[in-house]
């Protein structure tokens, strides 16, 4: 793994790289090298299968973090290129022409996330909501508990309790 | 056998012509064209999800996907509740398969705080994930003979998969979902006389694997449908991320199980199933071919695990558990695939992010919506069970 990454370094920028475990490591890269690599990584490399591509909202750094993780099916190893993205209007470079999957996966990110990915196809049709009108719902400052109270008519005489009370109440009936 | 390429309507010349970019130009008001809704209450195990179908006579000429039917928000909900409040949700992502969503969820998160799972449990571990397994294939033979025609071989499975079902509930205390992996290990040790009635419940299965070879793989009709039908070229595997028996009806033996050895299967002697030419008829001999092989795996496990020992690590409170920072991916080999779970932490008590990739998410998209072109609507339903999707994991 260390081989592969000293040789995408000869190349390009990467500004941390975790080794979470012998055959995972972590890659962090700019926003406009990204889907430079990931070709780079895809034909080159070996790392011909998309195992997933999924965001992460870090709201306090003001930053969505999208995580490309990719696999080499010969070494038997998984790389994850993580690009770190502005919140405000989120957009990133579409990677639907390397894997047939990328645009449903990104389909999912503009809805969940409100990250647009210009010129994938079908990128702007409701994917899994339908008619939604609120923030994207996958984003942190998207309150589920409000938007379930505002919703959702309460059941009359339903008691409800906090989860982690509960439980602990239970559990730890003394502590 | 005759193994020639299954087509439809080989005149083409009252089809019309495809454009540059290898799609027809579909004008509904023409009135040659028909949209038909295939879903969401089919009553085949692929409901929840529905097919917006073009037809032109009773041939597919487009096809759009459309989930959101089961939609709960399973990865939001869990960055809202503890880590060990999340095992009743993860289990709910797969009906079918609940084990390995805990087993991934699990792994993960022990990964991240450095736990080092016993020997006992990890052995109880592999068990529960290939009762799984073999309950998950009883289920899809019905889905995929009744998608056929033949109903009643559906009726036999689902009371097989029962049985299967009474041993989990002995194990666990639940049939379908049942939150027996937690961090650091299992709940409980294997009840008394769980091992023979469980070899009972093996040796009833395979007794009906008998029957189902006469009535499902050489029946004439199920092979008439199904021979040459619905292939997948071994070069779609990566440009489409297809994993599991759907990849190795295609001669790609892709299996986590060999690939990136997890619990006990090191230890366990078996060889991957691969088939060569991916149809529906060979993707369903390897779910066959699998469906024994964890018969004898549970059979490898009982002979070779120990009959006691510890079968949970030591962890810190879980309601007060700050999992360190960082993030990682953990896998295991579901009947459909590579399932995973890339898990995000900022080392507070709760999850920063959870991503479940769930084979379908792949296999009934972007697969299924090409693989569907220029098929017959009769076999629709056939070609959705052979590559054994479930919505719920498209949706999480």
């Amino acid at each position: 793994m260390k081989d592969i990454i000293d040789r995408i370094k000869t190349k390009y920028t990467i500004s941390e790289v975790v080794e979470q475990r012998k055959n995972l490591s972590f890659v962090t890269v700019s926003k406009e090298q990204a889907i430079s690599i990931i070709t780079f990584l895809r034909d080159i490399e070996g790392f011909k299968h998309l195992v997933l591509l999924t965001a992460a909202d870090w709201i306090e750094n003001d930053k969505f973090q999208l995580t490309y993780l990719l696999n080499n099916p010969t070494e038997k190893i998984d790389l994850g290129v993580r690009v770190f993205i502005s919140r405000e209007n989120a957009s990133m470079e579409s990677a639907h022409h390397l894997w047939e999957q990328v645009a449903t996966y990104q389909r999912e990110l503009k809805e969940m996330f409100g990250i647009d990915f210009p010129d994938s196809p079908g990128v702007d049709k409701p994917f899994i909501l339908e008619g939604w009108e609120d923030i994207p719902p996958y984003r942190r400052d998207f309150d589920t508990k409000q938007y379930s109270e505002d919703t959702y008519f309460p059941r009359p005489g339903r008691e409800s309790n906090d989860p982690a009370e509960y439980m602990k109440k239970k559990l730890y009936p003394n502590e | 056998m005759n193994k020639k390429r299954f087509t439809i309507n080989e005149d083409r010349s009252l089809f019309p012509e495809k454009n540059a970019e290898g799609k027809i130009d579909i004008d509904l008001s023409s009135h040659k064209y028909l949209k038909l809704w295939q879903g969401p209450q089919h009553p085949g195990i692929t409901g929840n999800m529905s097919l917006e179908l073009t037809v032109l006579g009773d041939e597919v000429m487009d096809c759009e996907t459309h989930v959101g039917y089961l939609h709960r928000g399973f990865e939001k909900l869990m960055e809202r509740r503890k880590y060990i409040q999340c095992f009743p949700i993860v289990c709910r992502v797969a009906v079918p398969e609940p084990d390995f969503n805990e087993y991934c969820f699990a792994s993960a998160m022990e990964e991240l705080a450095g736990i080092e799972v016993p020997e006992m449990a990890q052995w109880l571990r592999t068990l529960v994930l290939e009762m799984s397994r073999l309950q998950s294939y009883l289920m899809w033979i019905g889905g995929q003979s009744g998608a056929f025609g033949s109903g009643i071989i559906g009726q036999w499975s689902i009371y097989l998969r029962d049985l299967v079902l009474d041993r989990f509930e002995e194990l666990t205390g639940g049939r379908v979902y049942h939150m027996y992996q937690l961090p650091g290990g299992v709940r409980g040790l294997l009840p008394d006389g769980f091992k023979q009635r469980m070899e009972e419940t093996l040796l009833t299965i395979e007794k009906f694997m008998d029957d189902i070879d006469k009535v499902m793989f050489n029946n004439a009709v199920f092979k008439k449908r199904s021979v040459g039908m619905g292939y997948i070229d071994p070069s779609w595997v990566n440009k489409f991320g297809i994993t599991g028996p759907n990849a190795r009806a295609a001669g790609i033996p892709l299996d986590v199980r060999k690939d990136y050895p997890y619990l006990k299967y090191p230890e366990l002697d078996f060889d991957v199933v691969v088939g060569k030419d991916s149809d529906i008829y060979t993707r369903a001999d390897i779910r066959r071919k699998d469906l024994l092989l964890s018969v004898d795996l549970i059979r490898q496990i009982f002979a070779k695990m120990p009959e006691k020992g510890d079968i949970k690590a030591k962890t810190p409170n879980v309601l007060h558990w700050k999992v360190p920072k960082g993030e990682t991916y953990s896998r295991a080999e579901c009947t459909r695939g590579e399932y995973g779970y890339y898990m995000v932490s900022d080392g507070t008590e709760y999850p920063r992010r959870i991503n479940v990739r769930g084979p379908s998410y792949t296999h009934a998209v972007a697969l299924l919506e090409k693989m569907i072109i220029n098929t017959n609507i009769a076999d629709v339903a056939g070609l959705m069970v052979s590559l054994h999707t479930y919505p719920p994991e498209i949706e999480r």
